[in-house]
């Protein structure tokens, strides 16, 4: 006891300390990429075994409780149905949004755009956001799988989000109804763009902000497919994100805003998809091969 | 030592319950705060400096995983523990009117404070609709929850100052 007096530093110092290093750190987030960088490692080994474990658990209770509602062939063909039907949401998706580009294109003699085949991969969610203000979630795949930031996220042939972190063994995944999310969409039957962006105050009815559409000839109705659009820096074009539910015209009475359902139950997700092809690289790899 | 390695514990179980377990409870997407309770508990029962101490590590964790700005939860947290642990000295143990108190002022301000940064900031000033929405929903999950969550945290707190002494 005597020796941890001598050493005794009043609180208030740490308090100072601890304030001045976190306002460094946030403003160096802030200001550059730093993400943590080693944190990310350490509270890897740590945390995520155990929150694999409880999920894993998790699912293990809830296989159990539906093996009593129903047989379990009739499941595990469903669920291979379902993956059908997202891969085949996600394949007419490319096919409709091919068509209505090759209308605009083939007059256009050079302009050869083709699809390259995204790769995907599989991963669980196996954290939400602690906080009830922002929807994040983690999922166990991370760096050592080939995840980086900026890879888009999917799931039931639908836009999730973007990965925005990565540690060993995890990444963080930015929802499109997050409050900060800002996505370049456009309009699928006649490609005006617009933007999708998450709002709290919104996310009760399960909707999302539509903003800045065009829409010169009033052709977009409810019910039209909203995709990601090709200007987008990050998203990959074509992605489903939603359907029209509402629009109202702005009062610059020059663009239209209002409402979008997503196509994707983000209150049960417990599977993705994330596209590992960065929307930069597959614009490389194009570049090159022409 | 044995002290730190339990308190380190408490952190990480709470952190991955919270992030786990309370969401799949959730009611109307409203999970409560368990890092509340927990920086505040301390706060109080241990005073100051563990309060700030379990109050970052609490936040960091938040920062690491699903935070934008490294350091804006431990911040917040930590503010949390310290300012609880000014009450260290009219805490009594049978008492748990002033825990209660403590801790849903904590949660209030934590709510009141996350607002104010990460929403107000960016221009959102619907805030009674933020109010109503979520902060008080939060705040009566987590009074709630403070009712079995404290019980717990207090005794693992006995032990450790029984066997310590």
């Amino acid at each position: 006891m005597k020796r941890r007096d001598r050493f005794h530093i009043p609180s208030k110092y740490i308090l100072a300390a601890l304030t001045f290093l976190c306002i460094g750190t946030m403003f160096l987030s802030f200001l550059t990429d730093f993400d943590g960088g080693p944190l990310n490692t350490v509270s890897n080994y740590i945390l995520i075994p155990i929150q694999k474990g409880i999920n894993a658990a998790g699912a293990w209770g809830r296989s159990r409780v539906d093996d009593l509602e129903d047989l379990r062939a009739v499941r595990s063909e469903n669920e291979a149905l379902r993956a059908q039907v997202a891969e085949l949401t996600l394949e007419n998706n490319t096919l409709l949004q091919e068509r209505y580009e090759l209308e605009d294109l083939r007059e256009l003699l050079n302009l050869e755009e083709e699809y390259s085949e995204l790769n995907t991969m599989a991963a669980n969610v196996i954290g939400k956001d602690s906080g009830n203000w922002f929807d994040m979630f983690i999922i166990d795949r991370g760096s050592n799988d080939g995840i980086q930031v900026d890879m888009n996220v999917i799931a039931d042939g639908g836009l999730v989000g973007i990965v925005t972190k990565v540690g060993p063994d995890w990444a963080q995944v930015r929802s499109i109804i997050d409050d900060m999310s800002n996505v370049s969409a456009m309009i699928l039957k006649n490609s005006d763009l617009c933007y999708v962006r998450g709002d709290l105050e919104m996310m009760t009815e399960g909707t999302l902000q539509l903003n800045e559409l065009r829409d010169a000839d009033d052709e977009v109705e409810q019910g039209d497919k909203v995709v990601t659009s090709h200007t987008s820096a990050k998203f990959h074009k074509g992605i489903l994100i939603g359907y029209v539910n509402e629009l109202t015209m702005d009062a610059n009475n020059l663009t239209k805003s209002g409402s979008l359902t997503p196509a994707v139950d983000f209150e049960h997700l417990t599977t993705v998809l994330v596209i590992t092809d960065l929307k930069q690289q597959v614009d490389a790899e194009a570049t090159e091969s022409e | 030592m044995k002290r730190k390695i339990v308190t380190a514990l408490m952190i990480l179980i709470s952190f991955l319950l919270q992030s786990t377990v309370f969401k799949a409870l959730s009611i109307g997407s409203i999970s409560p705060n368990l890092l509340v309770v927990l920086t505040s508990s301390f706060g109080f029962m241990r005073g100051k400096k563990e309060g700030l101490w379990v109050g970052f590590f609490c936040g960091l964790l938040e920062d690491i995983f699903y935070g934008r700005l490294l350091g804006m939860h431990a911040v917040m947290y930590m503010y949390i523990g310290y300012v609880n642990g000014y009450f260290n000295r009219i805490f009594y143990e049978e008492d748990i009117k002033l825990p209660i108190f403590l801790i849903s002022v904590s949660e209030l301000a934590y709510g009141l404070g996350t607002y104010a940064v990460m929403f107000l900031m960016r221009s959102r000033f619907a805030f009674f609709y933020y109010l109503w929405r979520i902060i008080l929903p939060e705040l009566v999950y987590t009074i709630i929850l403070t009712l079995v969550f404290y019980r717990i945290i207090y005794t693992v707190n006995r032990r450790l100052e029984n066997s310590s002494t």
